[in-house]
């Protein structure tokens, strides 16, 4: 096990740049998910740290050693490929042991290794199998099973559960929290998926267009999202937002297309008449009336889900989601009254930046 | 509409075998002159099977021709140009699918270029530059030449059977502690076997048949190959015909024995290869 560090990243591709300054220390034994949009440079970022790009600035070090210009042979990491990466040719348990070959383990001890590791993650009766007699989530078991033979000093996952169907991506999300609670291994994830991100990480490190959005934990990210890209990245269905103005005075409030204006319990950190845009997660509204400054919103869809209903409402023009768990307003029509509480709200300044 | 469907496939089938027909008569062809006497060749000329058939010619060309020297020269020469050749397009061909190196296009552009010549305009400049080395009336000459012009399109050929397998493959082997040769020998070359297959065999029946160098750059008997030694059964006066079809039906049989080997991965592999090049 060991920590991580990176400072200054940069990567171009020719004259384009696809990271520019990437700075991250991870911890030993720290879970750390790399999200983003495809195309922000998280995939690129991870296949750095495994030695499989070229550095074009600053430094990566591996448990305090420079590992720029290491081979990944040398650099001990494990890494899971999306494509599960398995050897054809190969049976389960040659394609675990593989890693141990090369590094002309005893016998004995790749046996023990391997059937113990198999153990670990319910491959025992696969272990003479080649990967093409194997179903998607067995593949990924072994993909994990090769990585966990050899205990590197940190696993590598490049969206390891993207080619699953939605079910077994639950379990093995589950299955690789497991894991990492039983080795306690320096793990970097990337995955497009927020709520993989949300489930799985310790911290979560958000990437737009290859700059760190944002570092911090889960729940961090969630409450007080930096700037208006994490906002709207982070949670589902996605935080809602209202360009508008602020108005101060005894009632301050957000005033929005075509002249609303949303009733603010508190003065926002905001200066009077400064354009602004406003944020609230859907399960942050309330659907009742407040005061004699209701808002009345039109509905114009209802979606349950089971778990709960999402309503699409609008003010003037402007459409937002309201998710709740009250069953009476799956009949909702015309309009309801909807309460946005002082705590949840969200401001970010004209740069998009959290205020 | 199903009588209309039962029509069409019964068409299908009659047109596969028509082809079938028309392609292997000239090889049933060549049997039966080989098994015809030498009495019968003309007064049977046009029967489908001569009313005696014997193996007088197959006796003849083994025991009393420079028949199976030509065999063992041809051999060699097919056998060596298919290996090297296979080798250097294995390695060439996971270069240009793998790697990004300066001047890679002005390098496949040059091979493409050399594949768009008449190869008759070569023949004299080939033997001007192989005489003084000492490389004509040689197989090793035969096998340069040979090699030389069968690299560029099995290289191609090589190249879309690398291409065919994702690089996460190697990227696995490197991450668990292979140099990219270790990942090349032992990850990726096992899983190209079907496009070696494909490889050796083409390169090798290209050698097998070729006449036009093999008859300008030997002279003499021993280092004849099958295919100008096929020649010399034309005399003067008169063409053996019985002798020469027997001796094209014996060259037949390496060949065949060649493609029942690797049949099993050429299938897998011609496929593989068309759809991913």
């Amino acid at each position: 096990m060991a920590s991580i560090d990176i400072a200054n990243i940069q990567k171009s591709y020719g004259v384009h740049p696809v990271l520019h300054d990437v700075d991250l220390k991870i911890r030993d034994g720290e879970f750390v998910v790399l999200v983003g949009p495809s195309g922000c440079g998280k995939s690129t970022l991870l296949r750095m740290i495994a030695g499989l790009e070229s550095v074009t600035g600053g430094e990566i070090r591996i448990a305090g050693k420079r590992v720029n210009e290491l081979a990944p042979k040398d650099r001990d990491i494990a890494m899971v490929f999306q494509s599960y990466a398995l050897y054809p040719h190969m049976s389960v348990a040659r394609n675990m042991s593989y890693s141990l070959r090369l590094r002309k383990t005893p016998k004995e001890r790749i046996a023990t290794v391997v059937t113990g590791a198999a153990a670990k993650l319910g491959l025992e009766p696969l272990l003479e199998r080649r990967p093409k007699a194997l179903s998607g989530g067995q593949r990924q078991r072994v993909a994990m099973g090769r990585a966990i033979v050899r205990q590197p000093k940190a696993f590598l996952f490049d969206e390891p559960l993207s080619n699953l169907d939605a079910r077994l991506r639950e379990q093995m999300r589950a299955e690789i929290k497991k894991l990492h609670k039983d080795l306690g291994a320096t793990s970097i994830y990337v995955t497009h998926d927020q709520i993989e991100a949300m489930t799985l990480a310790d911290r979560i490190v958000a990437m737009n267009a290859g700059v760190v959005q944002q570092v911090g934990s889960p729940l961090d990210l969630y409450d007080r999202p930096a700037n208006l890209f994490v906002a709207g990245f982070i949670g589902s269905p996605g935080m809602n937002f209202f360009e508008g103005t602020s108005r101060a005075g005894d009632r301050p409030l957000f005033e929005i297309a075509g002249d609303i204006g949303i009733p603010l319990d508190a003065p926002p950190p905001l200066a009077n008449n400064a354009q602004a845009t406003l944020g609230i997660r859907p399960e942050h509204i309330v659907l009742a009336g407040h005061g004699p400054e209701t808002l009345l919103a039109t509905v114009d869809l209802v979606e349950p889900t089971g778990f709960g209903i999402i309503l699409h409402l609008s003010l003037g023009r402007a459409g937002f989601k309201v998710f709740t768990n009250d069953r009476s307003f799956l009949t909702a029509s015309g309009t309801v009254p909807v309460h946005f509480p002082a705590h949840s709200l969200h401001f970010f300044d004209s740069e998009g930046n959290r205020v | 509409m199903r009588a209309k469907s039962v029509f069409l496939t019964v068409a299908h089938r009659l047109a596969i075998l028509a082809y079938i027909a028309f392609a292997l008569f000239p090889l049933f062809w060549l049997l039966k002159v080989a098994v015809t006497p030498n009495d019968l060749l003309y007064s049977e000329g046009i029967r489908l099977w001569p009313s005696r058939a014997s193996l007088e010619h197959f006796d003849f060309v083994l025991r009393h021709s420079a028949f199976p020297v030509f065999f063992r020269n041809s051999l060699i020469v097919s056998g060596s140009t298919a290996v090297v050749v296979t080798i250097l397009a294995s390695l060439s061909g996971y270069a240009l699918s793998r790697f990004r190196f300066r001047g890679k296009y002005w390098l496949v552009t040059l091979m493409l270029l050399t594949q768009m010549f008449p190869l008759v305009m070569l023949v004299a400049p080939i033997f001007k530059i192989l005489s003084p080395l000492g490389l004509t009336n040689s197989l090793t000459g035969l096998v340069i030449v040979y090699s030389a012009f069968n690299v560029p399109f099995a290289t191609f050929l090589m190249q879309s059977f690398f291409d065919g397998i994702p690089k996460d493959l190697e990227e696995a082997a490197m991450i668990d502690g292979a140099t990219q040769f270790v990942a090349f020998r032992q990850i990726i070359l096992p899983l190209t076997l079907p496009g070696i297959a494909a490889t050796l065999g083409f390169v090798f029946t290209a050698a097998w048949s070729e006449l036009l160098f093999s008859l300008m750059l030997i002279s003499g008997n021993d280092q004849a190959t099958f295919p100008v030694g096929l020649l010399s059964f034309v005399s003067k006066f008169s063409v053996d015909f019985g002798q020469m079809m027997a001796a094209g039906v014996l060259a037949l049989i390496p060949a065949c024995l060649f493609f029942l080997l690797i049949q099993r991965y050429l299938v897998q592999g011609l496929t593989a290869g068309a759809v991913k090049g």
